[in-house]
This record gives C-alpha cells, structure tokens and sequence, in this order.
C-alpha cells in the first residue's frame, strides 16, 4: 500500500488551509506539479508486465466478442437459433451427429454444428459467452459497490452499526454458496413468475444475479472494513475532521481513494469466479436453459454428447481455459503493478 | 479448550436456527409448496389434502416451530411418526428426508476423503518442492501447470477423462459401492472422480503452500536456525513448515466442508448418488423440505469445520490462544 501514506503527505502539506488548499492541490495532482499520480505509477508499472498486457488484451478480446455478438452474427450470416442440420440434411448422419469429421468443422461453420440440433457452434458460442459475460459483469458490480458501501459503513460508522453489520456478514458465511444459489434460483424464479408459466429467460438472469450478488459481496466487505477501521486512525483522517470536514467528505475525499486497490483487485480476481460458477449453475441445469445460448449450458450438451462427438465440448471448454487463465494472470499483473512489494 | 468449544458450539446453533428460519420462511412463505409438490395435474381437493397432511394450513411461525421441535423430539404425521432427527418428509418420493441424507451421505464422505487425500499429497508435495527449488526449472514447470488446471473446471475435465478412461473401455463407469463389502471397487469405482476432482483443488494447495513456505523461509526464526548449522532439510520441514500450515488448514477446511456438503458438480458429472446431486435433484423437483435439509445440513458442516479449524490453530501455533 503506498497510497495511504502518499495521500497522507499530499493532505498534511496544506493542514489548516481549508476548502481552498485542497482545491489546489486538486488542480496540481492533474498538472506536472506533483509528479505523477498512483494511478499513472500503476500504469506504467502495469505496461511493463508483459504477461498482464497479453492477458489483458485476450480478455478484452473475450469482451468485445461478447459485447459485438449481434454484429458477428449479421457479418458471419448465421444466429444461434436456426436449426442448421434440419435445413441441409447432409449436415448430421442418421444418428444426428455432424456429418462432417471434427464435429463438422467447415468453411459454413467454423466451430462445427450441434449434434442433434444442428445449431452453429460458433454462434452459440458466441451468444453463450455474451450471457456469461453479461451476466458476470453485472454481479461483479453489484458486488463490488454492495461491498464498498457495507464495508465502509461498518469501518467507518463502528460501534454499534459494526457489530450488527459484522454478524450479518457471519451469518451470510455460514451459508454453503453453491448449494445456496441452486437452492435459491427456483424461489427467486418464484417471485417473479407465477407457477406453471413458462419463465422468461430475463427473469431467470435476474434471478441468476440476485442470488450470486446476494452471497458474493461479504469477503469484500469484510476486507475494506478491517482497511477502514485501521485507516480511520490515520493522522490525514483526524487532520480532516479537525479542519470540519463532514463524514460524507471524509469517506469520499479520504477513505475512497485508498481502498481502490484492494477493489480494483479483489473485483479482477472475483469476476472469473463469477463466470465459472454461473456456469457451473447452467451446467447443473438451474441457470439459463435451453434455448437460451450460454456457456455454462454448452458444458452440460457437450457433456452429453462427449463420447460421439468430442470437439462440441472441446471448443467452449478451450475457450472457457484460456479465459479464466488470462484473467487470473490479469489479477496477478493488477496486484502487483499496484503493490510492487508483493513479491510473488 | 473446553470453554472454547461450548461457546462457539452455542454460536453455531445460533446461524443455524436463523439460517434454517430465513431459508424455511422463504421456502414455503414465496408461494404454495403444496401447488408446487403437486404437480400440474392437479385438483383443489388434493391441494387441500397436502396442506392438512403436511401441516400448510397453519400460520407460517408455527410451521417453523413444528420443523424445529421435529428435528430434537421427532413429530407425527398423519402418514406415521417421524423419530428424532425428523426433518419432514420429501414431497417427491415421500421418504424421510434425513434417512435419505444418511443413505446418500457414504459416497459423498467417501469422495470427499478421497479426493482430500489425493489433493492434499499431491498439492503440499509439489508446493514444497517448489519452494525447495524456488526459481528452478521443476518450479517454474510447477507453477505453471498449478497455474493453467486451476483455471479448468470439473464439468470441463470429467467429461475428457471419461471419454478417455471410460468410453475407450479402460475402465468401469464411476460408481459408489460399500467400502465394507468391497474395498477394491470401492476405491476403483472412485478412482476416477478423485483424481479429477483433485485435479482442480491441487493448484490452490500446490500456490499456497509454495507462497506461504517461501515466506516462511524469509523469518528470522527460520535464518537463525540455518545459522546455527542445521541442515536446510530439517529446518525447512521442522520450522518453515509448522508456520505455513495456518493458511493451508484454513482453506482445508473450507474445502472440506464444501466437500462433505455435497460436490454437486463432481456428483453430477460422474452419475453418483450422493448428497450434491440429491440437492439438484430436490431443486429440479422443488421438493422444498428435502432442499431445506439438505442447505441445513451443509450449513452445521460448514460450522463444525470452522470450529475444528479454529481450534487446529492453538495446536499449530502455541501463541494462538482460544479464549
């Protein structure tokens, strides 16, 4: 952590000035002033690790795929949808499995086609990661400010508000995550749409992300707390409330900028977590179901279907590897550009 | 020590009866789990049937009351009694729900200790050789390895190795028999899903333990034992090696108790009847008291552990005190 001691400098050079010292030194933090900021530090820090940058431009690679689906689907001229083995009956053998050798791989379809079905691969993929990704996405951030908010309440609040903060966090602990989130998908389904309809597929994301959310956010709650408590003690914080700075200020000015660290960490080492466990869901049969595209559902076909036609599962399941370890690496790069005492 | 065990036993059973209250009033509170346990074929008369029969008709609260007093003093049914540990019946096969937990409970216990045993041996085994050999060729190959499986998945591996293994006619498919009555099919049965499992919980052990021992290596207590003309064998084993099993049990035990609560996707992946694959099955039927019993269950195991993880702590480190 250098940041809390650099802000602590920064802060303790303009004690007593009030509103008006600060706001210069605002202005100065932008300009050449200063040097360069934590952030700039970590960035070129960052640009050094070649390692991180190579992962980070896989992974945004996964995203921009994800994010321009729609675009690749106009462009390569096939949707996830259409029953492509139906339509051309060379496609599948009797058995309903690709005609073709390697899962029907061909020019038409790169990826091959789904056996039975006769979907494109490749578009489903696609659209499967989107999901994923989207769904993943949104539960890290919900995370991430649950997290924030929650963690700075009970550090910073303490006492009382701590105490009972802590214990809900120890109760939400004890709850088994993954058999929580396969037991709570249908209930949460339940609220939404009445039994015996047929769920739409937006209700079961959201149920997806409500119940993800609801027991992802504690590890980092607990984490920021145990940094505010002992940042909340720090000279910078007490040289603040002195000069009459509101807690709200406090918390926004003093606090906020140096948990980034620990969020902008924790959050790239979460969000893989999310993406393989709503998988996991999918794959179990309680996420998204068919005809939905997504890549958790994919493992499950492929699963089905493995001892005939191996290269269904094979080509999600590569792109799953290299996705998750990229972003693992990401996380290591992000730790220590922002930490460059962590050895490792 | 015996202090320490009462109040924290006292704790556990505190979560558990708010844990089993929250998911008990959103269970049967969001809508009608006699609808629900009906099926779609179904009349007024025998909605009206099942929450007599189950007790649905009574305010919510008292519903609870009834579960919990059930669990210690056993309850009765309009079907039979229920003895002790009684937590309802299953909506969809009728049968005890705690009898079915112990009936599922010797595949998941023996999965669980299995694959513990394969993932501690080998994960600890090349964490320490790794740190041994810190920037070697054998540690970099290592931690590369750990770092590329443990971004693999079961439902990604356990299809591969049963394509492998089993399909190509190698071996049986993955079954549970008793390890009373056969100890060779037991262990052959399971063979399989241990190793695919272990597969993915070594690389944690094998990063850990590499970190913590390399840390570990760095403390003065460590450089002045290797000062006074130990050998770097006995003082890496002796004295490193006690420091870096905090971390490690700590995550043991969370393993552990996810483990024993049910491996879900290991069990569905490999056809096994154990407890995990009881949870999906309840949740796809949405046999709502059997779910419950089985989240409660997971739950007191997760507790236990971290009791016995907690009190691991006083016997690796003297300094930990309990109280």
């Amino acid at each position: 952590m250098t940041s809390p001691s650099q802000t602590a400098a920064d802060r303790s050079d303009t004690p007593g000035l009030g509103s008006g010292g600060l706001k210069k030194e605002k202005k100065g933090k932008g300009g050449e002033l200063v040097g360069r900021s934590p952030g700039q530090l970590m960035w070129t820090r960052f640009k050094r690790d070649r390692t991180g940058m190579i992962c980070a431009i896989v992974v945004l690679a996964f995203f921009v795929i994800a994010a321009l689906a729609p675009v690749i689907s106009a462009l390569y001229g096939k949707d996830p949808y259409t029953l492509y083995g139906s339509d051309d009956p060379n496609l599948l053998d009797e058995f309903g499995y690709p005609a073709g050798p390697n899962g029907g791989i061909s020019p038409e379809h790169w990826f091959g086609i789904e056996p039975q079905l006769g979907r494109d691969v490749f578009m489903r993929l696609v659209y499967g990661m989107r999901m994923s990704l989207g769904i993943s996405v949104a539960v890290t951030l919900l995370t991430v400010v649950t997290g924030i908010i929650i963690g700075i309440t009970a550090g910073y609040i303490g006492g009382k508000t701590d105490y009972f903060l802590s214990r809900v966090i120890d109760f939400l602990l004890a709850f088994p995550s993954q058999l929580t989130f396969v037991a709570f998908m249908p209930v949460v389904v339940a609220l939404f749409v009445p039994p015996g309809d047929e769920t739409p597929t937006y209700v079961r994301v959201c149920a997806l992300i409500i119940v993800q959310w609801s027991l992802g956010w504690m590890g980092l709650a607990r984490l920021l707390r145990g940094q505010v408590l002992s940042l909340r003690e720090r000279e910078f914080v007490e040289a603040a409330k002195i000069t009459g700075a509101s807690p709200w200020r406090i918390i926004r000015k003093e606090l906020l900028p140096n948990v980034v660290t620990p969020v902008l960490v924790q959050g790239t080492y979460m969000l893989p977590l999310f993406v393989t466990a709503e998988a996991g869901l999918s794959f179990l049969g309680v996420g998204i179901v068919e005809p939905t595209p997504d890549w958790g559902a994919l493992f499950q076909a492929g699963a089905r279907f493995y001892e005939n036609d191996p290269t269904f599962l094979l080509i999600p399941a590569v792109a799953m590897v290299v996705f998750v370890l990229c972003f693992n690496l990401l996380g290591d790069s992000v730790r220590d550009a922002f930490d460059p005492k962590s050895g490792r | 020590m015996l202090q320490f065990l009462l109040r924290r036993t006292f704790g556990a059973v505190v979560i558990l009866v708010l844990l089993s209250a929250f998911t008990f009033f959103v269970f049967f509170g969001a809508g009608d789990p006699a609808a629900m346990s009906c099926g779609k074929n179904c009349t007024a008369d025998n909605i009206a049937l099942i929450h007599q029969n189950l007790g649905l008709d009574k305010p919510l609260p008292t519903q609870y009351w009834d579960w919990l007093v059930g669990i210690f003093a056993g309850r009765d049914y309009s079907i039979g009694h229920c003895s002790a540990p009684c937590f309802g019946y299953s909506f969809a096969t009728k049968q005890d729900v705690w009898s079915t937990l112990i009936d599922r409970l010797p595949t998941t216990a023996s999965l669980a200790i299995g694959g513990a045993a394969v993932f501690l041996t080998v994960g600890l085994g090349t964490g320490l050789l790794a740190a041994y050999k810190r920037g070697s060729l054998i540690d970099k190959v290592l931690t590369s390895i750990s770092m590329v499986l443990s971004s693999a998945q079961i439902y990604i591996l356990g299809p591969i190795a049963l394509g492998l293994f089993v399909y190509s006619g190698l071996m049986d498919s993955p079954k549970y028999v008793n390890f009373t009555s056969d100890p060779a099919g037991w262990f052959m049965g399971l063979l399989l899903p241990w190793v695919v499992m272990a597969t993915i919980f070594t690389a944690q052990y094998t990063r850990m333990s590499r970190s913590t021992m390399i840390e570990q290596l760095q403390e003065e207590h460590v450089r002045t034992a290797k000062a006074k003309g130990m050998s770097s064998s006995y003082v890496f084993l002796r004295y490193a090696w006690r420091g870096s099993l905090i971390p490690i049990v700590t995550i043991l035990g969370m393993d552990l108790s996810s483990l024993f609560g049910g491996a879900m996707i290991t069990e569905f992946t490999f056809q096994l009847a154990g407890v995990g694959r009881l949870a999906i099955d309840s949740v796809i039927t949405l046999d709502l008291p059997m779910v419950l019993g089985v989240l409660v269950f997971s739950a007191a195991l997760i507790l236990v552990f971290n009791i016995i993880v907690d009190a691991t702590y006083a016997f690796i480190d003297p300094r930990v005190r309990l109280s």
